[in-house]
């Protein structure tokens, strides 16, 4: 990058700071309204998750009895479950346990895969070599038998389906953080920060993990969406929460009993994992290339 | 060349071993095994000595590296052990289970390569306008769908609402036909971006400009000069798409109640019978190392660019 790329692109957001309506349409235009979209989806997902109270006024565990199984209507947004619950109660009240089940699961693949990443990208040798040979193995087996293999170890449970989903992401991000700090490790600026003298530990903190972000940040957004319907997977065979519990898959599931006369008990938890891992797609794509 | 060769079929050898080790510390090497489980349950009325018996019989009660030996030893000879719960080799059921599966994942496969070149085509046909956005949308569309909804989504349309499928007593094709539509999709996806890059990056090569400024039509451009090039990178993610179709298939499987390995998979799982589940997971693993394996071996004879040089 010559000194005039750094000069052009300082001026850019300085115009675009300055307080005339002309400049603040154009901070506007380019953002695309699908990925606001995006974002306004899972802020919403996120308060039915934190406060489903204020969405909903009725109880998503106990029925009303009389009330089974009516077409969605004005009084039930998505109609009622062969107990007679409101199923948009459920699947508000449901929304913490899909996303804190997908949030543990992209957690611990996160945390054991960058771990694994940076120790093999930044030690190299032989250490490099066994732990890129150990995520081979966990590629080389299909990601659902390793999600069930541990189901059955653990057995089941929203917790334990986290677990499950999260070991499958760890060889995705062990390879990417690994080749992200390779790559950066290899930058002029990395090599002057060690020959001035910068320790091992304090070079990969200020140089090499910043840089190594943004593509982590990507594919954290697109594992976030691939954990939710690996949750849901789980959850529809009945692997994760026990039935009372309204998790999406769960739900799912459980209108399967109802096809030929309430077809809302399948059709509306599915549309919303739909629309969820749609939005977390998105956003992962927004943050650059390596989300595509 | 033989040395590349040797070389790449000993590291898959270890991926293999190294897969078996693994499967057999996460599956075995837990307290409590499925003999227990199930002998364990007093409507047997079996005392300890007898339970011990079976479970010497089993070959679960020596020690660790005992039964890892023993089970390394059996796997070589094509003996998975038995199944504690449907009480036969789990050889003989994968065996019975086995047809059923290939024909779904193929009918599947197949109907996934022609929906992704169909999108792959419609996109590079339709350059330049509206529509080709909305076309390339659709892959990210279809990995978004849970697989298990698709299907009941289909069934809920086509056998519930329009009646063109029925449920009860289908033939043996009809059957089949909205489980190979639901496998379908989510393994069309991948394939289809990979085909739409591939063919925007080849049409912007100079050999493309050289056909096209010669007066070949622009049918033939795409057929005969960029296609061929285009479908090539999609063999490197043939193991990865084989993953695909088998997880795909315990799902559809479940969902539309047929057997095979797939519903075997998620019985193994609901019952906690280890043996069946190590040796889908060592079977799948195999194949995975065998596909890539060979990609990797014929990937310089179709691709004459990669073909190592006499010499070199």
């Amino acid at each position: 990058m010559t000194s005039f790329d750094i000069l052009d692109r300082r001026s850019v957001p300085a115009s675009a700071a300055a307080p005339s309506s002309v400049a603040r349409f154009r901070v506007w235009r380019g953002v695309s309204p699908s990925l606001v979209l995006a974002w306004l989806v899972l802020a919403t997902v996120l308060l039915w998750a934190m406060a489903p109270g204020l969405f909903t006024a009725y109880n998503p565990v106990e029925g009303v009895p009389g009330g089974q199984l009516k077409a969605p209507s004005a009084a039930h947004l998505l109609g009622t479950d062969s107990l007679g619950r409101d199923l948009f109660s459920r699947i508000v009240h449901g929304s913490v346990h899909s996303l804190t089940g997908a949030l543990a699961a992209v957690g611990v693949g996160l945390l054991a895969g960058t771990t694994i990443g940076i120790l093999a990208g930044s030690v190299g040798g032989w250490i490099d070599d066994l732990l890129m040979r150990l995520v081979d193995v966990l590629l080389s087996i299909p990601t659902l038998l390793v999600s069930l293999s541990i189901i059955i170890l653990l057995g089941f449970g929203t917790f334990n389906s986290a677990i499950a989903v999260g070991a499958t992401a760890i060889a995705g991000f062990a390879r990417l953080t690994r080749s992200e700090v390779v790559r950066v490790r290899r930058s002029d600026y990395v090599e002057a920060a060690f020959g001035s003298g910068g320790s091992f530990v304090k070079v990969l903190w200020r140089h090499i993990l910043p840089n190594s972000l943004t593509s982590v940040v990507a594919f954290t957004a697109l594992q976030f969406g691939w954990a939710l319907l690996q949750i849901s997977t789980l959850g529809f065979l009945g692997y994760g929460a026990p039935p009372p519990t309204p998790e999406w898959g769960l739900l799912i599931a459980e209108g399967r009993n109802y096809l030929a006369t309430a077809w809302w008990l399948t059709a509306a938890p599915g549309l919303i994992v739909v629309i969820v891992v749609l939005s977390a797609n998105r956003i992962s794509q927004s943050f650059g290339r390596a989300g595509s | 060349m033989l040395k590349f060769v040797l070389a790449r079929i000993g590291q898959a050898v270890l991926v293999l071993w190294a897969a078996f080790t693994l499967s057999f510390v996460l599956l075995q090497a837990m307290p409590g095994d499925a003999v227990l489980i199930k002998f364990l349950n007093p409507e047997y009325g079996l005392s300890p000595e007898q339970i011990a018996e079976i479970r010497a019989d089993y070959a679960v009660d020596g020690s660790l590296f005992a039964q890892y030996a023993a089970s390394l030893g059996n796997l070589l000879t094509g003996d998975f052990g038995y199944s504690v719960q449907a009480g036969v080799p789990v050889s003989a059921q994968l065996a019975v289970n086995l047809p059923a599966t290939l024909t779904l994942a193929s009918l599947g496969f197949a109907t996934a390569v022609i929906l992704a070149a169909l999108l792959a085509f419609l996109s590079s046909f339709s350059a330049g306008s509206r529509l080709r956005d909305l076309i390339q949308s659709i892959p990210a569309l279809f990995i978004s769908i849970p697989v298990f909804w698709l299907g009941i989504m289909l069934i809920q349309i086509f056998s519930f609402r329009l009646k063109l499928v029925p449920v009860i007593h289908p033939g043996p094709w009809e059957s089949l036909i909205l489980p190979v539509l639901t496998l379908a999709v989510p393994i069309s996806a991948p394939l289809a971006q990979i085909l739409i890059r591939n063919l925007d990056e080849i049409e912007t090569r100079s050999f493309v400009s050289v056909a096209r400024a010669k007066g070949a039509s622009r049918g033939r451009v795409l057929f005969r000069h960029v296609a061929r090039n285009a479908v090539l990178p999609v063999l490197t993610i043939a193991g990865v798409l084989f993953g695909e179709l088998l997880a795909g298939a315990v799902v559809t499987e479940t969902v539309f109640g047929l057997s095979g390995i797939g519903s075997l998979t998620e019985r193994a799982v609901s019952h906690q019978d280890l043996a069946v589940l190590q040796a889908v997971v060592i079977v799948s693993a195999a194949i995975f190392v065998a596909i890539n394996l060979i990609v990797d071996l014929a990937y310089p004879f179709l691709d004459p660019r990669l073909k190592p040089r006499a010499g070199a």
